[in-house]
């Protein structure tokens, strides 16, 4: 049986993790490839580094990051973060990134999914989308980073970037992101059986009941998390462990 | 030990040499037929599409050159569906070292059961056969991500359930295929790229 997948996001700054917490067992938690290695010997199924640099003359220094992760780390991983053109998507493939993923920049210009489906293929372009539930009772897309609203509506958005050729839909709901008080079950369930794609939940996720229910109601294909794992409220080992007891498919 | 990694329009050989320099191994790669041809192990890697790979093959003699090499050959994804006969992959003619087909998942909509294509992520492997597998327990995990698959026959040596029970590896005298990707498949993966070069 196809896995759940339970993935760490790092959150990259200057080719820094910005949350570096003291782990017993790695030197340098702000390392992007030292933490990476120790969550892929954990069992992390997938990383994911999202680049929150986001200018320009730092673009190098990612690529070369890039290629470091690829070389120490033996899962597949994601990079995203400012990718706005099928050159950017070019050199981080180049380097050794399993996928991408794209956010505003794909919304600003459709196009942009296409252009890299066809070029690199929809297995790795990962769209992702920051979604909230207004007041009328509908998920809407958000854009730089939450902080601009639009009046496009989440589950058309995914639809349209599926026929444009997204992979994968990485599916951050903002009313849940850092309460801890568990996914977003409905407008993830709802993607889920909307779209011939694999889902990634993300937002939310506080303790390990709520990565059952994730799996286990919303029928997400994978969860992902970044402050929880950081901060050693879960540990990958025992996540696992107790989501396989619940009878949920996952890699141990 | 002279280790050849095949060049070619495949996506994913950047990551299989940081695999195989990840156990302590060096690869050369190349497109040089006579390199190839003197190498000790040839691994045939592959992301992509299955006619734009054969073309670019077939352009280069390569296509001539891969099955009648005598030497350990490993094709990985796309490398194992391209040994097969034939894919429906844009209708495809492939090198013929396999008898298997290469059919598009077909997923069961009517039951519920979310499956999705392209299959994406860990899955199991079993019904293991040859030394490829050696030290690596029935039912260990792999990393896919193919929207193709080939079918089961006689070459199978491992085998994954994703809609129906395929072949996620294939072997005939000295050319091994894997639908899976050993260079992502943490240790699981890196085990059976060691039993390669050990064969």
């Amino acid at each position: 049986m196809l896995a759940k997948r339970i993935i760490p996001c790092l959150d990259i700054r200057d080719g820094r993790t910005v949350k570096g917490v003291n782990f017993e067992n790695i030197r340098d938690a702000g390392d992007p490839v030292e933490l990476g290695a120790f969550y892929a010997s954990q069992g992390a199924d997938e990383l994911v580094f999202l680049d929150i640099t986001a200018t320009n003359e730092k673009r190098k220094t990612l690529s070369e990051l890039v290629n470091r992760i690829s070389h120490h780390i033996n899962i597949p991983f994601t990079v995203g973060g400012g990718i706005s053109s099928v050159e950017d998507v070019n050199i981080l493939l180049q380097n050794g990134a399993d996928k991408i993923s794209v956010n505003t920049s794909a919304y600003k210009r459709p196009d942009l999914i296409k252009e890299l489906a066809k070029e690199f293929g929809s297995q790795c372009v990962v769209l992702a989308i920051d979604t909230k539930l207004e007041a009328d009772g509908d998920w809407y897309v958000y854009l730089n980073g939450g902080r601009v609203k639009t009046n496009t509506k989440c589950r058309d958005w995914a639809k349209q970037a599926v026929d444009l050729g997204a992979g994968e839909i990485l599916l951050t709901s903002m009313n849940h992101d850092g309460t801890k008080q568990g996914f977003a079950l409905e407008i993830t369930g709802q993607l889920v059986k909307d779209l011939p794609v694999p889902i990634i939940a993300s937002g939310g996720g506080g303790k390990m009941e709520h990565f059952e229910d994730v799996f286990g109601i919303a029928q997400a294909d994978a969860a992902l998390a970044a402050s929880i794992f950081h901060f050693k409220e879960i540990g990958i080992p025992e996540l696992k462990q107790f989501l396989k007891e619940k009878r949920i498919e996952i890699r141990i | 030990m002279k280790l050849v990694i095949v060049k070619y329009n495949a996506g994913n050989i950047q990551s299989v040499l940081y695999a195989l320099e990840r156990i302590g191994m060096e690869a050369l790669v190349t497109d040089d037929q006579q390199l190839i041809r003197a190498a000790d192990k040839v691994i045939f890697p592959g992301v992509g599409e299955a006619s734009t790979a054969m073309q670019y093959l077939r352009e280069r003699g390569l296509d001539q050159l891969i099955k009648t090499l005598e030497q350990p050959v490993l094709g990985i994804c796309l490398g194992m569906q391209l040994m097969c006969t034939h894919s429906e992959e844009n209708n495809t003619e492939c090198l013929g070292i396999f008898e298997e087909k290469v059919k598009r998942f077909q997923p069961d909509l009517e039951n519920q059961t979310h499956l999705k294509v392209p299959q994406m992520g860990w899955n199991n492997i079993h019904s293991l056969k040859t030394p490829l597998f050696k030290n690596i327990p029935e039912n260990s995990y792999c990393y896919f991500v193919h929207g193709y698959y080939a079918s089961l026959g006689e070459h199978s040596i491992a085998t994954t359930d994703y809609v129906l029970p395929y072949s996620s590896a294939l072997h005939k005298n000295n050319f091994y295929g894997v639908q899976f990707h050993p260079e992502k498949s943490a240790t699981v993966g890196e085990t059976i790229l060691k039993n390669f070069i050990d064969l």
